[in-house]
């Protein structure tokens, strides 16, 4: 099963959960996506997928090497590919869905996610140009007021010693379209006649920017299949029924 | 700017249909579900309607004065909280945003009723 899809940020919404209270959703287009090669341990020391998300794109648009490649096995031309690894299948699957059955040509869509609770996200954060310390690295800037200089990032060193300045001192610079990763944003519904996966809290990157979306690495908890705020902890369940049968 | 194909539909999928509608100034009664344990009540919040907000994330926002002291409420309109809205009467307003209400009370508090067809 490949681990992860490609997707598109549609906006953000907000949902009610079933206690009534409002929950800030991302709404993103997740797929369809196609498998455009594949890579073995034999032929390239490592399994897995190269897939490209099916969106329309003009034939003249892509590059001449990407046109062969794409003709070798008939596929759309598409502008956005990442490679995904293989996971191993979920125990009860068919082997058809396992690593060995997936095809050149294979189509990759939302229902990956159908059995995880949690996915991670990468995208492209939004650009912010040059910015200064204040926004850049969170300083506190100076005094509104009394004739101050605002958001100045004040001294950066000492002067006879060490009569330079450290590496890695936080200045002024550029600021955004940096790759950002979001661990552990639980899915709040998938929607596989259009392809979309909504997922709760925010996602790196401006409305229609391409992002990544692949199985948790490391979901919250998941050895005690705990799952998040809102749900029952089975550890701490169990250790109020033992409370509970103390009392009596 | 423009809504998004899709969310314009999923904001049609997710909105309440059954709702009156309402205007800033108006008197309401909001019938809220209140969770007691395993149990269910509704409970009325009865005031003036002073703020109103609309799209996917619409809410609105009722004050009323309880024993000498002004209390506002925010309810998202689209929230399954709510069992029902009433409105009482209509009255005539000369703004979207009826925060000057905050600063009256008493008589000069009151709003004047206009007649609307229902």
């Amino acid at each position: 099963m490949v681990s992860g899809i490609l997707g598109k940020k549609v906006g953000m919404t907000q949902l009610f959960d079933e206690k009534g209270e409002v929950r800030p959703i991302t709404v993103l287009q997740a797929g369809p996506c196609v498998i455009t090669q594949k890579k073995t341990a034999t032929r390239d020391g490592y399994e897995s997928v190269q897939i490209g998300l099916v969106e329309f794109v003009k034939g003249s648009r892509v590059t001449k090497p990407m046109a062969g490649h794409f003709a070798k096995n008939n596929l759309p031309p598409v502008k956005f590919m990442r490679e995904f690894p293989m996971v191993e299948p979920v125990a009860g699957e068919s082997a058809e869905s396992n690593g060995d059955g997936a095809k050149v040509g294979d189509k990759v869509l939302v229902d990956i996610f159908q059995n995880d609770k949690f996915v991670d996200i990468s995208g492209t954060s939004k650009g912010r140009g040059f910015a200064g310390v204040v926004k850049r690295h969170k300083f506190g800037g100076g005094a509104a007021s009394h004739g101050s200089m605002f958001q100045i990032p004040g001294s950066i060193g000492s002067s006879a010693f060490p009569s330079r300045v450290f590496k890695g001192m936080r200045m002024s610079g550029h600021m955004g379209v940096d790759k950002v990763t979001v661990r552990n944003l639980r899915i709040v519904g998938i929607d596989l006649d259009d392809n979309l996966l909504m997922v709760e809290g925010a996602v790196p990157g401006p409305k229609d920017g391409y992002v990544l979306i692949s199985k948790a690495k490391k979901p919250p908890r998941e050895r005690r299949g705990f799952a998040g705020a809102g749900t029952v902890d089975p550890l701490k369940a169990a250790k109020k029924a033992a409370q509970a049968a103390k009392k009596k | 700017m423009s809504i998004h194909p899709i969310m314009a539909k999923l904001a049609s999928k997710l909105q309440r249909t059954d709702m009156p509608v309402m205007k800033p100034g108006d008197s309401v009664r909001v019938h809220v579900k209140i969770k007691e344990g395993d149990k269910e009540r509704v409970q009325a919040f009865e005031g003036t309607l002073i703020k109103k907000r609309n799209g996917a994330q619409a809410s609105f926002t009722v004050r009323k004065i309880s024993f000498g002291q002004g209390v506002e409420r925010i309810f998202p309109l689209h929230s399954k909280v709510i069992d029902r809205v009433e409105v009482l009467r209509s009255n005539q307003v000369r703004r979207a945003k009826l925060f000057y209400l905050r600063a009256l009370k008493g008589k000069s508090a009151r709003l004047k009723e206009v007649e609307v067809a229902r």
